[in-house]
């Protein structure tokens, strides 16, 4: 059992609407320094709304989300440490998938944490780095995300259905970084429904449909 | 002073704020109207060159100023809306467009109506009427927009993007449509100009003038508050407004 | 602690535009299309005004300003339509460190991909038809100074409408009364050599207004991406 970590991601009592529709209110949750975050809900509980709030691509119509204090809206440093994956992974299909990557790099423009071929290796895609990404099964593709996640130093993971067409030993390669990320004090907020095979010390469910947060 | 704005740019009292303003501003407009075509049609003396369809003037240049003052309106609001966030301007600028387009298209009707005697013909492209036009254009085009994005706040935020860029452009269009009216029109050829003014016409058209900028003004607070309440629908204040109403 | 990078990123700029270039590039059957649909609308002209020469001659310019005009609206979609399908567009709102700069890269990028290959068009077009040094260089000037606000604006008339259906129709109507001022000066330009008028005014209006929207529209295009994403 670690000490406490410093508050790191607070989330104070927001309010999702998507037009007339009240997608959800008074949502309040914080995240420590080296967690995962499960977001588990029904379809339209808003897990996709919640993590687009994050990343401050839509912004809350009430409260705050404050990291380290500061909210996101004015925090430049928050969006230098995040990285977000949503549900189209946010590739382009006529470019390969090194080049991809390698723009993918380029616009985050923090460096790369890792060689395009080590991320590809790992990932099994060695043999891929020159294949069109429009040409990849949807299982591929998703691996590509992981070898962005790989490549693009980021200390926030927003990461929707990522779990989505991966294999069983995709599932685990995700696993496996997700655990060296948060070792790393990184943190992540995953949607999915599948459980997660992170250990129980790193891991935090947030409900949406109970909106109870543990 | 900012707390007094903040306070009226809450959507809650600005409904109401508006809501004691519209019937006093269109009773105040309605005098002044009658003030107005009173001292135009009846009292103002018939110009010398144009006769008695230049009365038209008192209704077709008061809704020209007012088709630009809309605009402005709009744009001043999606302005303010996109860099300060203030709610409320979305429901105004939202407001204001119909508003706009109507006065728009009112003086593209009297505009013609003018026109018709002195030239012969329902169009001509002179440059006022060219500008007018794609001043209405302008506003379909926010108005087609708004209604094309299902959702009503990020519709008034892209709204708001594209009345700024069209309040840049319009000098650029009135400039270029001048410009290039001049290369097809002979000095000679009048032009929807007002003829020189009397005090005793120039008194009635700002009359008139006055009433227009009120009745905009009315129209706009009758409008907003609709708005406001589509916005704010899931608010207690507009529950309660809802239940009022029910209950009567 | 997250490793030091091991390497340094090319500029983002740079990327940007090699990215544009690639998927140009990886597309260029379709390169053809804008300028083979400016020679269909420049066609329908003397189907619809009939034979007379002498009419046809003085209604050049227009019908040429008028089939670039219409060729490169059809084209604007594009600029972000695959980018917001493939989720790329909110990962360069996200993560790009100047998202009018951009912006800006996209408008010069469509008008490397449409216009320019529509002014290359109708010089050909111009030499074909024969018509005199002074009209010629002046539509090709006037082309050139003229279209950049073409892709400038465009550009923000397709962040606005991105993701709406009957998007193409909704962005003509709100882009076409923004591209009258450069019809005017540009046509103008081109009738004015004609009618050896010219003054030269028209190309520092064309320019001017080049300049303006350079300086602007990514600001506006950039707002209208955030505004549409949010």
């Amino acid at each position: 059992m670690h000490a406490a970590n410093p508050i790191a991601l607070d989330v104070v009592d927001i309010e999702c609407l998507r037009g007339d529709a009240l997608i959800f209110e008074h949502l309040s949750f914080s995240v420590s320094a080296g967690r995962v975050v499960q977001i588990l809900g029904a379809n339209g509980s808003g897990k996709t709304s919640l993590l687009r709030m994050l990343s401050g691509l839509a912004t809350p119509t009430a409260g705050d989300i404050l990291w380290h204090g500061e909210p996101i809206r004015e925090s430049a440093r928050f969006h230098e440490q995040l990285i977000y994956q949503g549900i189209s992974v946010g590739f382009s299909v006529s470019l390969t998938v090194r080049e991809n990557l390698e723009y993918a790099l380029a616009i985050a423009a923090r460096g790369a944490q890792a060689s395009t071929a080590r991320a590809l290796a790992r990932v099994g895609l060695t043999r891929y780095h020159g294949t069109l990404f429009g040409r990849l099964s949807s299982g591929q593709r998703q691996r590509v995300a992981l070898a962005r996640l790989l490549l693009v130093p980021a200390q926030i993971w927003l990461l929707d259905e990522p779990l989505t067409a991966l294999d069983r030993a995709g599932k685990e390669l995700l696993e496996e970084m997700l655990l060296g990320h948060v070792e790393s004090s990184g943190i992540a907020l995953v949607a999915t429904h599948q459980p997660l095979g992170i250990p129980p010390g790193y891991l935090q469910t947030l409900d949406m449909d109970r909106r109870t947060a543990c | 002073m900012i707390k007094t704005l903040h306070k009226y740019a809450s959507p809650m009292h600005f409904h109401a704020v508006a809501r004691a303003w519209s019937a006093p501003l269109l009773w105040l407009a309605a005098a002044l109207f009658l003030a107005g075509l009173v001292g135009g049609l009846v009292l103002a003396p018939a110009d010398y060159q144009q006769g008695e369809s230049f009365r038209i003037i008192y209704v077709h240049v008061p809704s020209a100023w007012l088709s630009m003052f809309a605009y402005l309106v709009m744009a001043g609001a999606g302005a303010t809306s996109l860099i300060w966030r203030v709610k409320l301007m979305d429901a105004i600028a939202r407001a204001a467009a119909p508003l706009g387009a109507s006065f728009t298209a009112l003086a593209l009707a009297t505009g013609s109506l003018w026109g018709k005697p002195m030239w012969g013909t329902w169009w001509v492209w002179d440059a006022r009427l060219t500008s007018e036009l794609l001043l209405l254009l302008l506003y379909l085009g926010y108005m087609a927009l708004q209604s094309a994005i299902d959702d009503r706040r990020a519709a008034a935020r892209a709204g708001a993007v594209l009345a700024v860029v069209g309040v840049v452009n319009i000098p650029i269009i009135h400039y270029s449509v001048e410009w290039w009216s001049t290369l097809h029109q002979p000095a000679t050829i009048t032009r929807l100009g007002a003829p020189a003014m009397a005090t005793s016409m120039l008194i009635p058209l700002l009359l008139m003038a006055l009433a227009f900028q009120l009745l905009f003004f009315a129209l706009l607070f009758i409008r907003v508050r609709s708005e406001l309440l589509e916005f704010e629908q899931r608010a207690s204040w507009v529950r309660e407004i809802l239940r009022q109403a029910r209950s009567r | 602690m997250l490793n030091p990078a091991l390497v340094a990123p090319r500029p983002a700029s740079f990327a940007i535009l090699r990215r544009e270039m690639l998927r140009l590039y990886r597309r260029r059957g379709q390169l053809i299309q804008p300028p083979l649909f400016f020679v269909l609308v420049a066609v329908l002209f003397p189907f619809a005004i009939g034979g007379d020469e002498h009419l046809l001659r003085a209604l050049a310019p227009a019908t040429v300003w008028i089939s670039v005009l219409l060729a490169t609206t059809l084209s604007l979609e594009d600029i972000f339509r695959s980018d917001q399908e493939d989720g790329s567009l909110e990962q360069l709102v996200l993560m790009a460190k100047s998202l009018p700069g951009a912006c800006a890269l996209k408008a010069l990028a469509h008008w490397l991909s449409t216009p320019a290959p529509l002014i290359a068009m109708a010089a050909l077009m111009s030499s074909v038809h024969d018509l005199e040094a002074d009209t010629r260089s002046a539509l090709l000037i006037s082309l050139v100074l003229g279209t950049p606000v073409f892709s400038l604006v465009g550009t923000i008339g397709s962040a606005l409408t991105v993701g709406v259906r009957g998007g193409a129709l909704l962005l003509a109507l709100l882009i076409l009364p923004l591209y009258i001022p450069v019809l005017i000066f540009g046509a103008g330009a081109v009738r004015n050599a004609t009618l050896s008028t010219a003054t030269g005014s028209e190309y520092f209006f064309l320019a001017g207004l080049s300049v303006l929207a350079a300086t602007l529209a990514p600001f506006a295009t950039a707002a209208g991406l955030r505004a549409r994403l949010s």
